[in-house]
């Protein structure tokens, strides 16, 4: 930092070395020389982890619970592993994924003062990320229909709250998507703005990968194979017998 | 708004300084929010005392009946609650936003609006918990809420809800604020402001802002999931269906216990400042201190099951958490003594606010030591709900943090008003605080190893426990008094205080080198750091021959205005986006009547308060931060974001 002076015209204006500051925001002092606003949103998704964290952990804890009541004879399905269709899952969380690269082609546009570009990949990441939401919608509906509400069992309380959770995640980012596009009508997303784009896309890539970790979490590692329909009865016989 | 908004630019000729109600609503200014924090923080706090002595009287003998037990379980809950978040946190926050930015040398927080956010979604959180109070349903449950009485099936009645929804609103404001200091802090120093050059004050803040961003969500989710219970049906918490009322006890701890550390260390912060300055020598072990801090607020965050050592979660973890809670005590024990080691072979000044911090160093260890106490399971078992408990925390939270935050509002009133607060007062002030403290909880642990426990609103006659309890309350009468004694003094002292000066206790750190109260602008020059303790260095030891090449110049410049200080606007949107959450929150309590707006079936109000939120959020997006450029540059303007 070149503390040269006590300055007015400086104080704030020098102490960028090494930095490139665009005109706009970000353009005065700071004594890390990155825009506040970034670091505010670092801050944000750190405690956005915790957020996700105490979810996660919920969820972890009461994994296997509603297979535990069903196999006393006192719980209800449906059981995850009769209802999570994991291939249609892969699709949307490979739609949500590609929509990290759109981001940062966005960011990539913005950054070379390519509005039209920047416009177009805004708007393509806001459709992927609908796209996810709408299967997301459809996914939560056809759990309805089986019988999968928010209160019928224990798999149904977690699931509904963490994947919905990461859902209004992904909502507000589409939200604060699409406000960048109707802000760049206003002139307002330009090179020198091309902070906006990176925190926004900052927010979205972390929502990305706290997908990948809930797809993990809830979808790929196996669940406990309980046998209902058919073999429903003779497994709440033999658990009567205290077999199983 | 261009009719709302002033624009604000401090010339050479001298300071606007704006006046009025909307001044205050819509103000961004880290001073005047800071003044805000603290005037509600009080109010609350008396409203907590109130309750404090109702309780008191109550137990003035057995078998009373001052109050219904329901009613006493409503004020015990209310106490803990008002007092934790609407007295201690807040009144931190005082002290965080007047301070902060003058002891690092900034002209505001990283977000003054997000600033201004916080400090009404605060006021929101606390009117929607007193609120309960009119309907005749306060909250019941105890502060910590344990499930499964929280549940609707035990807990009927909007009593849950009041507090749930208080607590989010309350978490909304800490975690916003908490993001604002950190990025300030690392963000806004002025030049030379090295990390390890900043005062302790501003460090404990750093790390409880750490803490409270970091600990908040896990009860965010909690009360999310109990929502979810209450106002859903689902059975998180309830065993039937086979959730785990445990798991509302994790939850509640992992923010729990680092809470405990966001109410004591601005405390600790505040008596680093003051005891270097009245023993007239810097703060002894520096750095230590700043690591000591830092690991109470690490080791913070792994202490949590000490608080359910009898739930029976097997001896393996009380183990391990009974070695990690001891653990704290070891960086506890260097501040202690860093305390002690500056006042060693200093030159003592005994005036109020070294008074108070020195009454925090010796009634806190007393906390502290029984707090180590119970860090040893088979000790908590027997202790635990008992008074001795009561006891133990009112040490730390009453001997530490209202200690310590009675000692910095008489280090600071000067700084803050431009008068001093009247010494006599002030140290019959602290006599009485600490004979009233000590009449109060001390005999508590007497009641507590003689079994009475906590949270029964009486007692039989041949309990043994009549005569403490009786003392008690007279001690508890005789503290109230003192505290009383203190709003006078600051009633008095606004009015008729002596002028102070810019650094009446000649006092070390940068918000001394400018004027009390300061402008609006704060540093008219932002100043140039080189060294800790700047003033004193510029005063003392810089014409002493220790002087190198390259150390900062004299500060007396911070105060010289060259051309045009261009400050941000005030904003109205901030305080809409609270009245907004204010709404959503009626909605949430008084259902009806509702409206579907697509798939949603909200209460009408739900709806309204929704819809005020995200307008004014937008309006606050793109209202722009200031007038436009000058053609200098503008050392005053801070960008701002919208998060």
């Amino acid at each position: 930092m070149s503390a040269t002076a006590v300055d007015l015209t400086t104080a704030h204006g020098s102490g960028t070395t090494g930095h490139e500051q665009p005109p706009h925001s970000g353009g005065h002092h700071t004594s890390m020389g990155i825009d506040s606003r970034k670091i505010g949103m670092w801050v944000f998704l750190a405690s956005d982890c915790m957020f996700f964290g105490s979810l996660i952990a919920t969820y972890l804890i009461y994994r296997g619970r509603a297979e535990e009541l069903f196999l006393s004879g006192q719980g209800k399905g449906p059981l995850p592993n009769e209802i999570l269709d994991i291939p249609y899952t892969s699709i949307s969380a490979f739609v949500l994924l590609m929509s990290s690269l759109t981001m940062v082609l966005a960011l990539s546009s913005v950054q070379k003062g390519n509005v039209r570009g920047t416009r177009i990949w805004l708007l393509c990441t806001a459709l992927l990320g609908s796209i996810f939401l709408g299967g997301q919608y459809f996914e939560f509906t056809s759990f309805h229909h089986e019988g999968l509400g928010l209160t019928t069992n224990m798999f149904g309380s977690t699931f509904f709250t963490l994947t919905g959770f990461h859902g209004f995640h992904v909502t507000l980012g589409v939200i604060m998507l699409l406000s960048l596009v109707v802000l760049s009508f206003r002139g307002g997303v330009t090179q020198g703005d091309a902070i906006n784009v990176e925190i926004i896309g900052l927010y979205w890539h972390f929502v990305d990968i706290v997908w990948i970790i809930i797809f993990t979490l809830v979808y790929l590692i196996p669940y406990k194979d309980v046998p209902t329909e058919g073999a429903e009865t003779s497994m709440r016989f033999l658990h009567s017998l205290g077999v199983m | 708004m261009a009719s709302i908004a002033q624009p604000a630019t401090y010339g050479a000729t001298g300071v606007s300084n704006q006046s009025g109600l909307w001044s205050w609503l819509t103000t961004i200014d880290h001073k005047r929010i800071g003044v805000l924090y603290g005037v509600s923080a009080l109010l609350f706090f008396l409203g907590g005392g109130l309750e404090a002595l109702i309780i008191r009287l109550q137990l003035s003998s057995p078998n009373n009946d001052v109050v219904s037990a329901s009613r006493y379980n409503e004020l015990f809950t209310m106490h803990g609650t008002t007092m934790i978040f609407l007295g201690v946190m807040p009144l931190s926050s005082a002290f965080f936003n007047f301070l902060v930015p003058l002891q690092i040398g900034a002209r505001d927080v990283a977000f003054p609006r997000l600033n201004s956010f916080s400090f009404w979604t605060f006021l929101v959180g606390g009117i929607v918990l007193n609120m309960s109070w009119f309907f005749n349903e306060a909250p019941n449950q105890g502060w910590y809420g344990y499930a499964p009485i929280t549940e609707k099936a035990w807990n009927p009645g909007r009593h849950v809800d009041f507090w749930i929804l208080g607590l989010q609103i309350l978490g909304v404001a800490s975690v916003a604020a908490g993001i604002n200091f950190i990025v300030t802090i690392f963000n806004m120093r002025a030049p030379g402001m090295t990390m390890m050059r900043m005062p302790i004050f501003t460090w404990s803040t750093l790390i409880v802002q750490i803490l409270i961003v970091m600990a908040f969500p896990a009860i965010t989710i909690a009360l999310v999931l109990l929502s979810l219970d209450r106002y859903v049906g689902t059975g998180f918490y309830r065993i039937a269906a086979g959730g785990d009322p445990l798991l509302w006890q994790h939850l509640f701890w992992v923010f729990g216990h680092p809470e405990v550390y966001i109410l004591i260390l601005p405390a600790f912060g505040i008596v680093s400042e003051i005891i270097p300055t009245f023993s007239r020598k810097p703060l002894f072990g520096y750095s230590v201190m700043v690591y000591a801090i830092a690991a109470i607020g690490f080791l913070g965050f792994g202490v949590w099951v000490h608080h359910m050592f009898t739930t029976g979660l097997g001896p393996t973890a009380n183990a391990v958490f009974a070695g990690s809670t001891m653990l704290i005590a070891i960086p506890t024990g260097v501040k202690i003594f860093n305390w002690i080691g500056t006042m060693v072979k200093g030159s003592l000044k005994f005036t109020t606010p070294m008074l108070f911090a020195v009454g925090l160093v010796s009634q806190f260890t007393i906390g502290g030591l029984s707090g180590v106490m119970h860090a040893s399971p088979p000790i908590d078992t027997h202790h635990n709900d008992t008074y001795f408990v009561i006891a133990h925390f009112h040490y730390v939270l009453f001997g530490g943090s209202i200690f310590g935050l009675l000692a910095g509002a008489y280090y600071w009133f000067p700084k803050m008003t431009g008068r001093m607060m009247d010494e006599k007062l002030g140290k019959i002030n602290f006599w009485t605080t600490f004979a009233g403290f000590n009449l109060t909880f001390f005999p508590m642990h007497f009641l507590g190893v003689a079994g009475m426990p906590r949270r029964y609103y009486t007692y039989g006659s041949g309990s043994g426990w009549s005569f403490w309890n009786a003392f008690v309350t007279l001690g508890a009468m005789f503290l109230a008094g003192s505290i009383l004694l203190f709003v006078y003094n600051l009633a008095r002292s606004l009015k008729h205080g002596e002028i102070a000066g810019n650094n009446p206790w000649d006092a070390p750190t940068l918000e001394w080198a400018i004027p009390s109260p300061p402008p609006p602008y704060n540093f008219a020059q932002l100043p140039l750091v080189g060294r800790r303790d700047p003033i004193w260095w510029d005063k003392y030891d810089k014409n002493t021959g220790h002087s190198h090449a390259g150390d900062p110049q004299d500060l007396s410049q911070v105060n010289e205005v060259v051309g045009h200080i261009h400050m941000p606007n005030n904003s109205i949107y901030p305080l809409i986006t609270a009245i907004g959450i204010f709404i959503a929150a009626c909605g949430l309590l008084f259902n009806d009547p509702r409206i579907t707006i697509g798939l949603l079936h909200l209460p009408i109000l739900c709806a309204l308060g929704l819809i005020t939120m995200v307008a004014a959020i937008y309006g606050w997006a793109f209202e722009p931060a200031s007038d436009p450029e000058p053609a200098h540059n503008e050392p005053g303007h801070h960008t701002e974001g919208a998060h």
